[in-house]
């Protein structure tokens, strides 16, 4: 019995101390995950400067060789000759060309359907269509080039003779189908969010569907819609495989929409894939167009957030 | 005293509901646009790449002649690039997801890391490939490893895996938080034995679409170096290689009608992965899900 409580009292004072060291650790713990924690939050930050620096730094070092002025007003971007010409504007030329064809694709198309979707659609089509649209938000962009070259450019070479084999038509349609999907699902949200009772006004008044989805619903979702096109055409301002396999690489300032073309993306492509190496001035050249590309897409973005805060109606 | 006319507003009443019709039509087309631009790039793909698809083809170093030629090499390739890919970015995506969700203080520093993931999104990603040249390849002295192309593909995706977290995170009711903490757990405990076993669904969900955007992007990889054409393993992460998109691009690029074949059934194998993931991630969000 004695012998018992001793042991007892023996075996509390460990676990007393036990108790004590797994405090002190778990402590410790709960001290420093915070910490980790935030540095890997502070990593998305770093990822951020990491690529403004990188870009900056190369840019600079580009522009100590090439003039600024001549990179943006030259109107001729050959720069593999000795001394090249590295002026921008055919490459952004060439960019928008892509990007203007593939909004005329995709906004229409994107709006009928978010439309259909949100205001004429019952809620079994909608769970049908809407995971078929995100496959096709989901297949790789080379997969799309793939078909660019293979199947739109033959079948519009059918249509229009002159076409070359490389163009700004073809990839410019298909990066237009891939933006379709984005701009259909996020104008369908903004466009769902508009209050049922606004409808139910319109209606009450008779409205038809298409009256009530066109005057009522399009314009109080206005904000949502508008920045999901804006969204959708800096994604294919930064689109690059689609071009690089089926836009060519002769940069130039025509706007005709046959002729072979080459975008800042597939510019950047076609110098990684030769032999263009480290240090020289076509090496320092992709950055210069990195960062034009980057202030683009970045300019874009923000006002796709501002048109969204700014305009947005709350009910 | 002018009385309504009534045939005229009749006549006006057809003409509202003809035009609604009409365009109920247009829009029912749009929306079957891209179904049927999805079928016919599945058909076309089927079509072409089917006869070059077979054990062969899988087991098959690349080679110039189209006959033997097989996507062995970028198969595997790609899935060294998921090993390296998937744990980094999960890592660092629900560390940041936990801290803006559990620890952060609504301030403008928080504010800042927000705004910085969404724009971060909407980066291109042939830019992400430029850093990665930089930092990586260059700087690190990575060169064409699994390594820095990991790394690089990471940061490409993290800000999707942080968002998918976030919302998985955020989705675990406060009232499981508040039992844990009155049962005398701290903050830590609470997050790794409560909220984390909650949310897993959800972020393994956004991981792996997350991660199929990884194996599928062709820009980045172009952009850090990586050979369109490879005849060995990488042994280490430290060591060369190839991916899928990368060899599909290279087939794609040439003339002959072979190459295209091959590139369509190398296209084939990239979607049957690319489904794969996506099934599994379905079957993740349907089985586990709990909704409080």
């Amino acid at each position: 019995m004695n012998n018992n409580i001793e042991s007892n009292t023996f075996s509390v004072q460990k676990a007393i101390e036990e108790k004590r060291k797994k405090t002190s650790i778990s402590k410790i713990i709960e001290r420093i995950m915070p910490k980790v924690l935030l540095f890997t939050a502070i990593l998305s930050i770093l990822t951020t400067l990491g690529i403004l620096i990188t870009l900056l730094v190369e840019t600079v070092t580009f522009f100590e060789r090439v003039s600024i002025l001549h990179y943006l007003t030259s109107k001729v971007w050959y720069p593999f000759s000795e001394p090249g010409s590295f002026g921008i504007m055919p490459l952004i030329i060439g960019t928008l060309k892509v990007t203007g064809i593939a909004g005329i694709v995709a906004i229409p198309i994107g709006l009928a359907s978010a439309i259909y979707l949100s205001e004429y659609a019952n809620a079994k089509t909608r769970r049908i269509v809407k995971p078929i649209l995100e496959v096709l938000a989901g297949i790789p962009t080379i997969v799309y080039g793939f078909f660019a070259l293979t199947f739109v450019t033959p079948l519009l070479r059918s249509f229009i003779p002159s076409l070359e084999m490389f163009n700004a038509l073809s990839p410019g349609i298909v990066i237009g189908i891939m933006i379709t999907p984005m701009i259909t699902s996020l104008s369908e949200d903004a466009m769902s969010s508009v209050p049922k009772a606004m409808r139910e006004g319109a209606f009450a008044l008779g409205s038809t569907k298409l009256e009530v989805a066109l005057k009522v619903v399009v314009p109080a979702a206005i904000s949502g819609i508008v920045s999901s096109i804006v969204l959708a055409l800096s994604r294919a301002i930064g689109e690059t495989m689609i071009v690089a396999v089926a836009g060519g690489s002769t940069p130039n300032l025509s706007l005709n929409v046959t002729d072979s073309i080459q975008t800042m993306t597939a510019y950047i492509v076609q110098v990684s894939q030769g032999d263009a190496g480290y240090g020289t001035t076509i090496y320092y050249s992709i950055y210069a167009v990195g960062f034009t590309l980057f202030f683009f897409t970045l300019l874009m973005n923000l006002l796709a957030q501002y048109i969204s805060r700014r305009f947005r109606e709350d009910y | 005293m002018k009385s309504i006319n009534r045939s005229i507003l009749l006549k006006r009443r057809k003409i509202r509901i003809i035009n609604n019709l009409v365009m109920q039509t247009f829009f029912l087309c749009a929306t079957l646009f891209g179904l049927v631009i999805l079928g016919i790039l599945f058909y076309r793909v089927v079509s072409q790449g089917y006869p070059y698809l077979d054990w062969q083809f899988l087991q098959s170093l690349p080679s110039r002649k189209p006959e033997n030629a097989g996507v062995y090499t970028a198969l595997i390739g790609t899935v060294w690039l998921m090993f390296v890919v998937a744990p980094t970015s999960l890592f660092i995506g629900v560390g940041t997801a936990l801290y803006l969700e559990e620890y952060a203080h609504k301030n403008k520093f928080t504010s800042f890391i927000q705004i910085n993931i969404s724009n971060l999104a909407g980066v291109p990603s042939i830019v992400f490939g430029l850093l990665g040249l930089t930092l990586f390849v260059r700087a690190l002295s990575l060169g064409t490893s699994v390594l820095a192309a990991g790394l690089t593909m990471s940061l490409l995706i993290l800000p999707v895996i942080i968002v998918a977290a976030q919302e998985a995170i955020r989705a675990v009711p406060q009232e499981l938080r508040e039992a844990s903490f009155g049962m005398g757990a701290t903050k830590w405990q609470t997050i790794i034995r409560v909220v984390l076993p909650a949310a897993i669904p959800g972020i393994l969900t956004g991981g792996i679409l997350a991660l199929s955007r990884a194996i599928g992007e062709t820009a980045p990889l172009v952009v850090l170096g990586l050979p369109l054409f490879l005849a060995f393993l990488p042994k280490t992460v430290f060591d060369m290689f190839t991916v899928l998109p990368m060899q599909i691009y290279n087939w794609t690029g040439r003339p002959q009608e072979e190459f295209q074949g091959l590139a369509a059934a190398g296209i084939l194998v990239l979607l049957f992965l690319l489904i794969l993931m996506n099934s599994i991630a379905v079957l993740i969000r349907n089985k586990f899900q709990k909704r409080y």
